[in-house]
């Protein structure tokens, strides 16, 4: 990519800014594949912050960076370069321009600058254990007691809801006659409100990073409630394809595109290496080229939401291609792993641990990992509902 | 050409799934798998009264004297309910490969222990990163007065920890040799962990063990074909393996589809996840033809070696492939609940995965096969 002088200068940047303040520590981690702890994550965030580049999707007026499209660009691939971790997206990324889109005066102003200052910690509760690509088909009620609404149900799949604060959560405000989609508010609701329990779901990788998030007559301030009652599937919607920056995740798929090279390169295959097997080299270009087609299919998205067209159903794209790319990915380090990507040595993902690796350090979180990134063709809209929706706005069928 | 099973098939195979569905659900499975040594003893001695261990035994040792037909039979059904019993490390590596290099005497002494379940061996013949190439092998085992002493590190030694007894493959003056050792003699390290499939491996080291002389097994320096063999017969194994689980994740998930319920209506109904699932159930008759073909080319033993390795790695290259379809598909139509520890499903996929892998996987046999077929 041809870039300009202020944004090679803004390259630059970033790359400095990252090498005097991206702590070591987490860069160690993210580069042993050992998960990042909350702290880590809302150490980071914070450091973005004081910078003033926490909020590269908001407006300039709620402190948002104002970053032309190339310069996010730019941005991402730097991070995903150092190892830096993405912003976690549930405040920042969701909950926010739910806000400041449709919230009042009085609801900025009291949630906006913790989000941005990661002081408060947010969790998204849109699914339900029957309401998972069909959500309009969702149980969780509030109901109107005075000032308050009670909340009963369950949600489900609540990512890291047990590190959260809050959670924002679509609700079933109106009547039984009521259409579906009128009947869904938008509800900001306190982690700590008595009768909220969280139960953790544990996934294939052995972790807890999902749960299930219990209401049992939760008490929610009116107040609380984001915009008219009854048009929560409306906001909730048109703000899930109004930003999509990051979804894609090409910089990262890069970044593991050339540490996987670099590991082949050192794996016996036959009587060479890895990297020399031409069965393996072909599987790798083929997914490099997806990959810079990839690329350039986001620059292309983001250039048209940035000329001040809504990116629409054609984002689905990012989704369906990023995610598989991804995937396949996952799939190569597997096979660099080879046998001893079967240990599963839970101990070794700790920062502390001192004992003796069971093989290469890279192999240890590559089955696991592979198991559990299979989430990413099913949630956030699922890679068949991505497509039905192309078929139907896109092409109209 | 007879595709039917024979009668003794017949009620092996309806001997091991009984055993499946009256002993060995989900939850036991999953208890047992976390507890020490990583499955039930009970299980064990069942297996060897109904015979399984002895399997593939010549009869004068009590075996069954099975070949490979009836080797898939059973590890078919052992797919069906995700065994975590050392079946595959000691009542096929382990027995194939004694029967194949020991001496009589080694055989006399080892393959009824191996039958009655007493004694658990394991192969240790793999290292650092050659993955699943038996001919890179730096553990020596030097000749000393009284035999040999052996150095060297082994990797991934599928039930290596439970192991009593191990073969080890080393080089000597005289090339590839294995041996046959206690597992708690001095000078052996054993470091043992949970696989994450749900079963269990070891890394072991060898430091200064003296061996006599009596702990080779057959002949210095000719143990490749012997080994080859055994893992040969092994991959066939898991082929048959992975084939019972596909057939039960393509069960579990059209199961599935047709009760669980979004938009209105079951999403068995959409024709996007359908022409999948049919997808699923073709990959599943392909492989069963396959691994058809392959049984039957092992147990003709008019065929050459070259043919033999032709055929396992025709099997191999192609469950791969059906096998990472098929788990990938079946968790992908579970949604959600299928990335979870507490569905089935996901430990099918897992178990599935790792079958891919082990003995080397899809682009590996591909490439075996290529280099025999041209
Ligand atoms: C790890 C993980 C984290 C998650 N985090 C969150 C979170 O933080 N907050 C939150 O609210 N939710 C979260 N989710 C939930 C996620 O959004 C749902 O899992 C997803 O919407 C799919 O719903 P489901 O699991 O109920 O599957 P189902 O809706 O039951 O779908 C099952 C299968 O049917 C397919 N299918 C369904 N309808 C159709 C159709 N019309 N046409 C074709 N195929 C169809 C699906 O694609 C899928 O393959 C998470 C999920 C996972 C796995």
């Amino acid at each position: 990519m041809n870039l300009t002088h202020e944004e090679q200068a803004f390259r630059e940047e970033v790359r400095n800014f990252l090498e005097e303040n991206f702590p070591k520590d987490i860069q160690q981690k993210a580069r042993n594949h050992i998960p990042l702890s909350k702290d880590d994550h809302v150490r980071w965030q914070k450091i973005l912050f004081e910078k003033g580049w926490a909020a590269e999707n908001w407006p300039l007026e709620y402190g948002g960076t104002g970053w032309t499209h190339v310069q996010k660009h730019i941005f991402a691939e730097e991070c995903a370069q150092a190892y830096a971790p993405e912003v976690i997206a549930f405040g920042m990324r969701m909950v926010a321009p739910v806000i400041f889109t449709f919230g009042n005066e009085e609801q900025k102003k009291r949630f906006l600058p913790d989000i941005l200052a990661s002081n408060v910690w947010w969790c998204q509760g849109y699914s339900e254990p029957n309401a998972g690509s069909d959500l309009a088909s969702l149980k969780t009620t509030a109901t109107r007691d005075g000032d308050d609404y009670i909340v009963n149900g369950t949600k489900s799949w609540t990512t890291l809801g047990h590190w959260a604060d809050w959670i924002f959560c679509l609700v079933k405000t109106g009547g039984p006659d009521t259409k579906a989609q009128e009947s869904i508010s938008f509800l900001l609701i306190d982690m700590q409100t008595p009768g909220v329990t969280v139960s953790p779901i544990i996934t294939l990788d052995g972790r807890r990073e999902v749960n299930e998030v219990h209401f049992d007559n939760v008490r929610v301030p009116v107040v609380n409630r984001i915009g008219d009652e009854g048009k929560g599937w409306t906001y909730a919607k048109e703000l899930l394809t109004h930003e999509r920056t990051g979804i894609a995740r090409v910089a990262h798929s890069k970044v593991r595109l050339r540490d996987l090279k670099k590991l082949a390169r050192s794996t016996p295959s036959g009587d060479g290496t890895l990297a020399e097997d031409p069965i393996f080299r072909h599987k790798v270009a083929d997914i490099e080229l997806d990959l810079l087609a990839l690329e350039y299919t986001e620059l292309r998205t983001l250039a048209a939401v940035s000329t001040g067209k809504a990116p629409g159903p054609e984002s689905s794209i990012l989704k369906i291609k990023g995610s598989g790319i991804g995937q396949l990915i996952d799939e190569l380090y597997l096979e660099v792993a080879g046998h001893h990507a079967l240990p599963f040595v839970p101990e070794q993902f700790d920062m502390a641990f001192c004992g003796d690796f069971v093989g290469p350090w890279y192999a240890a979180d590559t089955a696991p990992h592979y198991f559990n990134y299979r989430k990413t063709t099913i949630y956030g809209g699922s890679n068949e509902i991505q497509k039905n929706i192309i078929s139907k706005f896109v092409l109209g069928l | 050409m007879n595709f039917s099973l024979n009668e003794e098939q017949l009620m092996l195979q309806d001997s091991v799934r009984k055993f499946v569905l009256a002993e060995y659900g989900f939850e036991n499975r999953q208890k047992r798998q976390r507890s020490v040594p990583g499955y039930a003893l009970e299980n064990w001695n069942t297996m060897a009264e109904l015979g399984w261990l002895s399997l593939l035994l010549q009869e004068n040792y009590g075996g069954f004297n099975g070949g490979a037909r009836d080797l898939a039979v059973v590890m078919e059904e052992m797919g069906r309910g995700l065994i975590v019993e050392p079946f595959l490390a000691s009542a096929v590596l382990c027995s194939s490969l004694l029967q194949r290099l020991a001496s009589e005497a080694q055989k006399d002494r080892w393959l009824p222990q191996l039958a009655s379940g007493e004694t658990l061996m394991a192969l240790a013949c793999w290292e650092g990163s050659n993955a699943f190439d038996l001919r890179r092998v730096s553990t020596r085992a030097e000749k000393c007065d009284a035999g040999y002493v052996l150095n060297g590190t082994k990797a991934v030694v599928l039930n290596g920890a439970e192991a009593d007894w191990l073969l080890v493959s080393a080089n000597t003056e005289r090339g590839l040799s294995v041996f046959l050792l206690d597992a708690r003699q001095s000078g052996v390290q054993v470091h043992g962990y949970p696989t994450v499939d749900g079963g269990r491996a070891a890394e072991i080291t060898f430091r200064d063990v003296r061996l006599p002389s009596t702990a080779l097994v057959g002949a210095e320096g000719m143990a490749l074909p012997g080994l080859e063999y055994a893992v040969d017969l092994a991959t066939l194994a898991v082929c048959a393996e992975a084939l019972g689980i596909m057939q039960t994740l393509l069960e579990k998930t059209v199961e599935y589809s047709k009760t669980r319920q979004q938009f209105g209506q079951p999403i068995g109904r959409f024709q996007a996840l359908q022409h999948r699932m049919v997808d699923m159930f073709m990959e599943c008759q392909q492989a069963r033809s396959i691994l058809l073909m392959a049984t039957t080319s092992w147990d003709d033993t008019v065929r050459s070696e070259e043919e033999r390795r032709r055929a396992v790695s025709a099997a191999k290259a192609r469950i791969g492939k059906a096998g990472r379809l098929i788990g990938q598909e079946a968790v992908q139509i579970h949604g959600g609940i299928g990335v979870t520890d507490e569905l089935d499903v996901g430990h099918y996929f897992k178990r599935l995965t790792v079958i891919c892998q082990l003995f080397g996987n899809s682009d590996r046999h591909l490439r075996r096969f290529a280099d025999a077929s041209w």
